[in-house]
């Protein structure tokens, strides 16, 4: 309940076999007054341009307005997803879960349409778009959540957050080519033990788990962030 | 004493600060001697600090006019001297002008008409970003972009005067909180006062907090109007004396003073929230308090500052899923365990403390589903809701999203039991608005003291009100140009097509860089606050 996927539930629930298949598609229904409009391929377009420019903009402040961010993004999916079902494209299978009919649209979307989008979004995934504070000295409550094993919903959303296993994975030694990363490594990801001389990148002082969790990994998204920072002038600022 | 030219302070004098419209003379108690003050509109002035006011804002330093109108450099650098005045440009322009001033002299009138109009000296530091009556509505407090905190006190109604009710006047300046840089992140945090909240009054002084983006203040806020004299160690300006020459001890006694108001800051709540406090709310319980940023709620209590209990938490460990913010949250005003938030989806949760640490489940949810008929590309945003506020009552939530108000039974999760159109006419234009990002402006709702009215803000400097028992509505207008003192506010009417009267104004004229989104009502009587951008109006029943 806490996160609903961008759907909401329809006004008559009442049919208990559509209830759990649910899926929010208005857009797809040719005779709904909003589509009836415009042209709707070209005000999707436009739309989805203005939406991508807000996105970029939004991404390249220094700390976007977290807000904002999600609401332009859940705009531009829906527009993405219009466009791409009236780029007459072969009818998608209906799956049960919201989120695997999100990936299959994506799957089955215009290829020209999703790869200039990919690019777009590779060109932005070098900014850290939210990258998270130095571990506060309170407690912040449970560390981690399931996820529940759903998969992303809108590949954009990737570089919203730390990314933790991509980035850390490829990008660390892409990041540190030159760099001798023998002290990082040996020092953040192994267990604590006393007599390791603390890494000028520890955080404050505060004990943690032997394993990683999601604490080090935000606090090591940040400290590379402010590395990345450093290295390009910084943005306009909000 | 000779009379100085008309538009120069010279001199010093003791007057409290206030607001006071055009060139105006001062007697100064002590030695009745008089000045002239002269006043950029309503600007704010200060007396030379061979008193020290540590808490007076000496940094805003706004152009020194003319009675000509042609500005001139004020040399303050030269610090706080005896004689020099301080002054901090604020422009306000409250409906209540003090008549003292006015009826002094004739010719500052037109001195002061040109101030009135002449809007260049606003800067983008004065937007007033939050408005806020503490518990007697004796106080108002207001915060704005530059991190200033300004508190205005009613004064006292006197008994020769009947027919002039209580009028606003400037109580206490302060600067809140500073622009900071946080130099991990290499970006700047914003010293802009998202909110303030008073704490009920205990004692002789007045408590409020204040927050940014990312800390939370205590602020106090005092009267001190004695002042201990006859020290043996220090001599009347305070400089020390030489031990060897004192050869009698004395008992210091205390002697009135002009009143002084100080702020101090008493506690300090930082370094808790990672993401942008958009609400602080004060427990009925009077020892605890909540802030809220987009995914984390935090509990705190007023003695500490070092910790926080993280009662909410919505983010997710994959940032990939996140669709959803918090945008608002406030307590119940009557259960302490009890509070609401509100999210960018149009949804609100209601919390019972009680039930669990981390109120991650919630106890009621409160949705309104969607009209298919009404849905759109920008449908989620349009629903994200902005405020949310209790009733007096504790019975009912009210909430603002971008188009409507909607009130809600706590009894009641699966509609509201009334919706109000704000400015409907913006629905045709959901994507100009998008466009130009007026479409995610964050308004805010208020109720009045009874619950039976409320308000809300539009752009063109409207407002609006419903009446919740006659279903009326109406929609006025915050502006200089309409408003002279005392005047009775005319109802206002947005044309939406056809013909249009002569009085009402067309969708397409209305000025959208004008937008009304902070109010505030007393907690008792009909008297509201509205700020527009960087002006305050305080309007008021009419007297009888």
């Amino acid at each position: 309940m806490m996160l609903s996927k961008g759907l909401k539930r329809k006004r008559e629930e009442d049919e208990e076999g559509k209830e759990a298949l649910a899926v929010d598609t208005w857009w797809l229904d040719p005779g709904h007054p909003a589509m009836a409009q415009a042209p709707p391929a070209m005000a999707s377009s436009s739309l989805f341009d203005l939406s991508v420019l807000k996105l970029h903009h939004s991404l390249r402040q220094s700390e976007p307005d977290l807000q904002h961010l999600v609401l332009v993004v859940n705009t531009l999916w829906r527009i993405q997803t219009c466009m791409a079902l009236t780029a007459a494209l072969p009818p998608m299978p209906s799956l049960p879960t919201a989120p695997g009919i999100a990936d299959n649209l994506l799957a089955s979307s215009d290829a020209s349409l999703s790869a200039s989008m990919a690019s777009l979004l590779e060109d932005l995934s070098h900014i850290e778009g939210l990258s998270q504070a130095p571990q506060p000295l309170v407690d912040e409550g449970p560390p981690g959540r399931p996820t529940g094993g759903a998969p992303p919903s809108l590949g954009a959303l990737d570089l919203l957050g730390p990314a933790t296993g991509c980035l850390l994975d490829d990008g660390l030694e892409g990041l540190f080519e030159d760099t001798d990363t023998s002290v990082y490594d040996s020092e953040l990801w192994a267990p604590a033990s006393e007599g390791h001389k603390s890494s000028p990148e520890d955080g404050p002082g505060k004990e943690e788990a032997p394993e990683l969790d999601e604490a080090e990994l935000d606090y090591l998204m940040d400290v590379l962030v402010g590395i990345q920072a450093l290295e390009r002038p910084p943005g306009p600022g909000r | 004493m000779e009379e100085p030219e008309q538009g120069f302070a010279a001199g010093r004098h003791t007057c409290r600060p206030g607001i006071l419209p055009g060139p105006t003379r001062v007697s100064s108690p002590q030695d009745d001697t008089w000045n002239w003050c002269v006043y950029l509109g309503h600007t704010m002035v200060l007396q030379p600090s061979e008193r020290h006011y540590g808490d007076w804002n000496h940094r805003r330093l706004g152009p020194w006019c003319s009675p000509t109108g042609s500005p001139a450099p004020l040399s303050c650098e030269t610090g706080c001297g005896e004689g020099s005045w301080i002054l901090v440009c604020r422009l306000l322009v409250p409906t209540q002008v003090s008549l003292l001033s006015m009826e002094e002299d004739i010719d500052t009138r037109k001195i002061n008409n040109s101030f009135l109009r002449d809007h260049s000296y606003a800067t983008e530091a004065d937007i007033i970003s939050t408005v806020e009556f503490n518990h007697t509505g004796e106080l108002l407090a207001t915060g704005d972009k530059g991190g200033r905190v300004v508190i205005f006190q009613r004064e006292q109604e006197s008994k020769n005067q009947v027919h002039r009710r209580g009028e606003y006047n400037v109580y206490s300046t302060f600067q809140s909180h500073e622009p900071e840089f946080d130099y991990l992140k290499s970006l700047e945090i914003e010293e802009k006062i998202n909110k303030i909240r008073w704490l009920p009054q205990q004692n002789a002084a007045y408590f409020l907090l204040s927050t940014n983006d990312k800390t939370v203040k205590l602020w106090k806020v005092s009267e001190r109007d004695k002042r201990p004299e006859g020290y043996n160690l220090k001599d009347e300006e305070g400089r020390l004396r030489d031990p060897a020459t004192i050869t009698t001890l004395r008992v210091p006694v205390l002697r009135p003073m002009d009143l002084m108001v100080e702020a101090t800051p008493r506690r300090v709540f930082a370094n808790a929230h990672t993401y942008h406090i958009n609400s602080i709310s004060v427990n009925s319980d009077y020892e605890t308090y909540m802030s809220a940023d987009d995914l984390r709620i935090n509990l705190w209590n007023f003695e500490i500052t070092n910790q926080s209990f993280n009662i909410v938490d919505i983010k997710p460990a994959n940032m990939e899923e996140l669709t959803e913010v918090i945008t608002a949250a406030e307590f119940h005003p009557h259960h302490c365990n009890t509070f609401v938030y509100s999210s960018s989806k149009g949804t609100i949760r209601l919390c019972d403390m009680r039930a669990s640490a981390l109120c991650d489940r919630h106890t009621k949810f409160f949705e309104e589903p969607e009209d298919p008929s009404n849905r759109s590309f920008f449908s989620e945003i349009i629903s994200s809701i902005s405020d949310v506020k209790f009733s007096h009552s504790g019975r009912y939530i009210m909430t603002r999203d971008y188009l409507t108000v909607k009130v809600w039974d706590l009894n009641m999760e699966n509609r509201p039991i009334e919706t109000y159109q704000v400015h409907d006419y913006l629905r045709s234009k959901l994507c100009s608005l998008y466009e130009n990002d007026c479409i995610f402006d964050k308004f805010e709702c208020v109720w009045n003291g009874s619950d039976s009215v409320i308000m809300t803000g539009s752009y063109n400097n409207f407002f609006r009100m419903f009446d919740r028992n006659t279903k009326r509505d109406v929609t006025l207008e915050a502006s200089r140009e309409n408003s002279k003192p005392r005047a009775i506010l005319k109802p206002r009417k947005v044309c939406v097509g056809g013909k249009r009267r002569k009085d009402e104004i067309s969708v397409d004229s209305l000025d959208f860089s004008k937008k009304i989104l902070h109010t505030a009502w007393h907690p008792s009587e009909n008297i509201i606050a509205v700020a527009a951008t960087n002006n305050l109006y305080i309007f008021q029943d009419k007297v009888n």
